[in-house]
């Protein structure tokens, strides 16, 4: 029984409704909210804000739900409302060293001024499935108010620099920052787009990446220098006004990787870095980009490039999970013509084998 | 059938892209125009459609795209396919332009993976949807490689290929997505049309946009261009072949879909292009089986 | 008569390479005439290889100048050609055949495919003659004919540097760089190498420059020897002269450490 290829129209839109239906699951079961989603799936929040590089929990939340959950597809949703906004200026870099800070961690030193905070992490919890969360419970007392606020404390990179043992990390003073999302990748690929392009990089790849750095494909001998994870503000010039006034506050998570040193017997030895900085709470993902960007500096700092994670080709091309759902999916399309030509093609291969078999075989 | 111009909703630009963007691409376009087969990088955005559905002929259709336009949109020669009707209602939605499945009536007709069986003519545009714009990619991975063998005009590796193809196959493997020289200048790769559509590519009359919306490369053939596939001159670039006609309007010169017709594996041969099908039929060329693909009752 | 004499092919004037403070090869100087086979002698760390690579262009010189007489344009400074002119001068007029045929070779593609590239690079068109050059090259270099359409990998490693010499010569080139042609093979299979090289420098009135640490490779190819000692030239002169006579201690060095037979 053959089954027409007519009536696109009609199938698209039941597929539409049905998706629908999907979403929304059992009637029984309330809905999701977005607060809800907001406020206690933050994880996915911060991812989906990350790599679709637009900072707004209740989008990324209603993106979220409109995925049922799928984070990539999340991402998308709200990549592609991005295209849409109006780009009405650029704010001033922000300055994490002024950040309000919640958590705050050195591997590099055992104490450091400011302290060691640890903050809400799941570190050093068991991961022992905790069934009494499969309950709605009374809401718990808060962290007693002892705690101090925030306190403003200074970057462990910034001590070292006073010594001048870590490399400076700044670009000419005439140095024009490029645009990945205006601007196509062209290489060879300067650090600014570089991490542009890993910020918003889908973090199962950079993880891979780090990780096979640290397994001996290109090391680059890291020590965590400083995470931080909390507040910053975005400060904007106003034409009129000509000084900046802060417009919003955002989460941020910086990871300043210290790695392999440079340097010799006549030239002063320093320390290099690596960098990662991501929306919200994700450290997992900030200390992936930090190491990634170490390795692919690798050309830059004269070491030899032997490794995936060191191929800025490979590594800048394959990390937008938008770019790579997109390709690997499109598979799904009709593509009835071109394998069309590959039967005519293969079917006129085996007559010409065959042909030459019996020729053969006469002789 | 054209169908009347719709209100579009409201919300968004005409076209959905902002005008600033349109802009940017179509300079781009202009740009590949001046140099045909020329791959220029442009700016793509993300858009509601993924990465290798065609977002690059979506952006450059949305840059061309007037209120006075007539839109075709194809996907596999058929207007019906899915993706196809996906794209038009995306246009028809943003942009609320007339749309048509007749190719002479069409002043934009976006496509993926044919090129129309209907001779084009001036005036008309076609817009390409392009998975991989470097013809060379699968020879040599590397993007700064290729941009010099382009810039320096060196080819001889795509002739490697075709030379490995020849003495282990004994003839040019290479069915569809066919490298062609361009102008004489650049090599290009012209989407995975099938090999049977790269003569219309040379000398058309109508102006053809490439465009990989993933990849950020726009790439024309201005109207009148001089497009040869890349061959040997003792074994010169031939087109498929098939010893059938259409089975619904009894052609025999346009390209053949095969058809599995029941659970018994019955192959049935129709025209690709499901415009040229119909108005064939409509002009009373009737095939063997007219009644082949009808729905079993 | 002095005025019937060729200009010379190749021309190096005070090559100087220098990494930081560190010294590749230093204030260089020599010429080189059609159909002569300069060997460049010395340990590793010598400064052949690096002399080499600036001479065929693959790094760029601190000082110092090298001129080749081109075909077309006449006497042609290589600093100053453009990168297009210099991979194609690379690909048509001169050879590199590098020490690992790997480095040399397309492993992907068939030896066919290997040996007739560069013609269609430079744009022949016509499959059969494509294929009938490189069945007429391989049989110069000695390779069975059988195995055109063979990968170099299934070669072994003497037939690989035959290989990626005929790979090299297809254009009928002036000029060839060899970086230890011979090294990493059997010392037969050497043997038979070098006495291929020599047939065909003399058939084809092909001008070389060999880098090699081996003196019999010097002896068996050379016209002329330059020794490297620590990136600079401290003894040149026509090959037999300073074999059997070496003037300089680390030249008398080196040829009193081979076995003489």
């Amino acid at each position: 029984m053959y089954v027409a290829v007519k009536g696109g129209e009609r199938a698209i839109g039941n597929a539409h409704q049905l998706l629908a239906e999907r979403r929304r699951g059992d009637a029984e079961v309330p809905e999701l909210s977005l607060p809800q989603i907001a406020e206690q799936l933050g994880g996915a929040v911060d991812r989906v804000m990350t790599e679709g590089s637009l900072y707004d929990r209740e989008l990324a939340a209603l993106a979220i739900k409109q995925a049922q959950g799928d984070l990539v597809e999340a991402i998308f949703l709200l990549r592609a409302y991005r295209t849409t906004l109006p780009r009405f200026g650029f704010c001033e870099p922000v300055d994490t060293a002024a950040m309000a800070v919640e958590r705050r961690i050195s591997a590099a030193f055992k104490d450091v001024p400011g302290g060691q905070i640890l903050g809400p992490t799941y570190d050093y919890t068991h991961r022992l499935l905790d069934f009494s969360l499969a309950e709605p419970r009374p809401t718990a007392q808060p962290l007693a108010t002892e705690a101090p606020p925030a306190p403003v404390v200074p970057r462990v990179v910034d001590i070292l620099n006073r010594e001048g043992l870590i490399e400076a990390d700044r670009p000419p003073a005439d140095s024009r920052v490029g645009d990945l999302t205006r601007e196509p990748l062209r290489f060879p690929a300067a650090r600014d787009v570089r991490l542009q392009n890993l910020a918003r990089g889908d973090e199962g790849f950079l993880l891979a990446l780090g990780y096979s750095t640290q397994r001996g494909y290109g090391g680059t001998h890291p020590f965590a220098g400083e995470i931080r994870m909390g507040a910053v503000e975005v400060e904007l010039v106003p034409d009129e006004l000509g000084f900046a006034v802060p417009i919003g506050e955002i989460t941020v998570t910086e990871c300043e990787m210290i790695n392999q040193f440079r340097g010799s017997a006549s030239e002063p030895a320093q320390f290099t870095r690596g960098y990662g900085l991501v929306f919200g709470q994700a450290e997992r993902k900030a200390m992936a980009m930090a190491l990634v960007d170490r390795a692919l500096r690798a050309e830059e700092l004269g070491e030899a490039v032997t490794a995936p994670g060191q191929d800025a080709q490979f590594v800048l091309y394959h990390s937008d999970n938008v770019e790579a759902s997109g390709f690997v999916q499109h598979l799904k399309l009709p593509h009835y013509v071109d394998f069309q030509s590959e039967l005519v093609l293969v079917r006129a291969l085996r007559e010409q084998a065959a042909r030459l078999t019996m020729k053969e075989a006469a002789e | 059938m054209t169908t009347p111009s719709t209100t579009r909703a409201a919300g968004y630009n005409f076209a959905y892209l902002d005008e600033q963007t349109k802009r940017s691409i179509r300079r781009t376009i202009l740009k590949a125009m001046a140099v045909p087969g020329y791959q220029a990088p442009f700016g793509s955005r993300e858009m509601p459609l993924p990465y290798g559905w065609g977002t690059g002929g979506i952006q450059a259709t949305a840059a061309i795209i007037g209120p006075d336009d007539v839109l075709k949109v194809i996907d596999q020669g058929a207007d019906d396919t899915t993706n196809a009707v996906s794209i038009r209602r995306f246009f028809a939605l943003t942009a609320g332009v007339r749309t048509t499945e007749r190719t002479p009536e069409a002043s934009i007709i976006q496509t993926r993976h044919r090129i129309p069986e209907t001779k084009l003519a001036a005036g008309q545009i076609v817009v390409l949807q392009v998975p991989m714009p470097e013809p060379m990619r699968r020879l040599e991975p590397r993007e700064t490689e290729t941009r010099k063998m382009h810039a320096l005009a060196e080819y001889g590796l795509m002739h490697v290929k075709l030379y490995e193809d020849i003495a282990h196959l004994g003839k040019i493997s290479t069915a569809y997505d066919y490298p062609v020289k361009v102008n004489g200048r650049y090599v290009m790769a012209p989407s995975p049309i099938p090999k049977f559509d790269n003569p219309k590519l040379d000398m058309s009359p109508a102006l053809q946009i490439f465009a990989a919306g993933r990849e950020k490369r726009i790439y024309c053939l201005p109207p009148y261009t001089e497009v040869k596939s890349l061959d040997f001159d003792d074994h010169p670039f031939e087109i498929e072949q098939w010893d059938k006609a259409c089975a619904l309007c009894g052609a025999t010169d346009s390209f053949l879909d095969e058809v599995i017709a029941d659970d018994a594996g019955t192959r049935v041969y129709v025209c690709s292009d499901s415009d040229h099908c119909a108005e064939r039929r409509a002009a009373g060329h009737i095939g063997a089986t007219p009644d082949a693909l009808a729905e079993t009752p | 008569m002095i005025d019937d004499l060729p200009d010379p092919l190749m021309r190096v004037t005070g090559l100087t390479k220098l990494y930081g403070r560190y010294v590749g090869c230093r204030d260089v100087s020599f010429a080189l005439w059609p159909g002569e086979v300069l060997c460049v002698v010395g340990e590793s760390g010598s400064g052949k290889t690096t002399l080499l690579n600036c001479l065929s262009g693959q790094l760029p010189l601190t000082a110092g100048k090298v001129e080749y007489d081109t075909r077309i344009d006449g006497v042609v400074d290589l600093a100053t050609l453009s990168e297009a002119a210099r991979r194609l001068l690379r690909r048509t007029d001169w050879g590199v055949v590098h020490q690992n045929p790997r480095d040399g070779l397309r492993m992907a593609v068939s030896a066919g495919a290997n040996v007739g590239e560069r013609l269609m690079a430079v744009g022949e068109r016509h499959y059969g003659r494509i294929r009938g050059e490189a069945l007429d090259w391989l049989g110069r270099v000695e390779i069975d004919g059988g195995r055109i359409d063979d990968l170099p990998a299934t070669f072994s490693g003497g037939m690989q540097q035959r290989l990626q010499i005929a790979r090299n010569l297809v254009t009928r080139p002036r000029l060839v760089f060899m970086d230890e042609p011979t090294g990493g093979l059997d010392v037969s299979v050497q043997a038979r190498l070098l006495d291929l090289m020599r047939t065909l420098v003399t058939e084809l009135s092909l001008s070389a420059v060999i880098v090699t640490h081996d003196l019999a490779v010097a002896r068996l190819l050379a016209h002329r020897l330059m020794v490297m000692y620590r990136g600079e030239v401290v003894e040149t002169g026509l090959t037999d002269q300073v074999l059997d006579d070496p003037h300089h201690a680390y030249t008398q060095l080196l040829v009193a450490s081979i076995l003489q037979p």
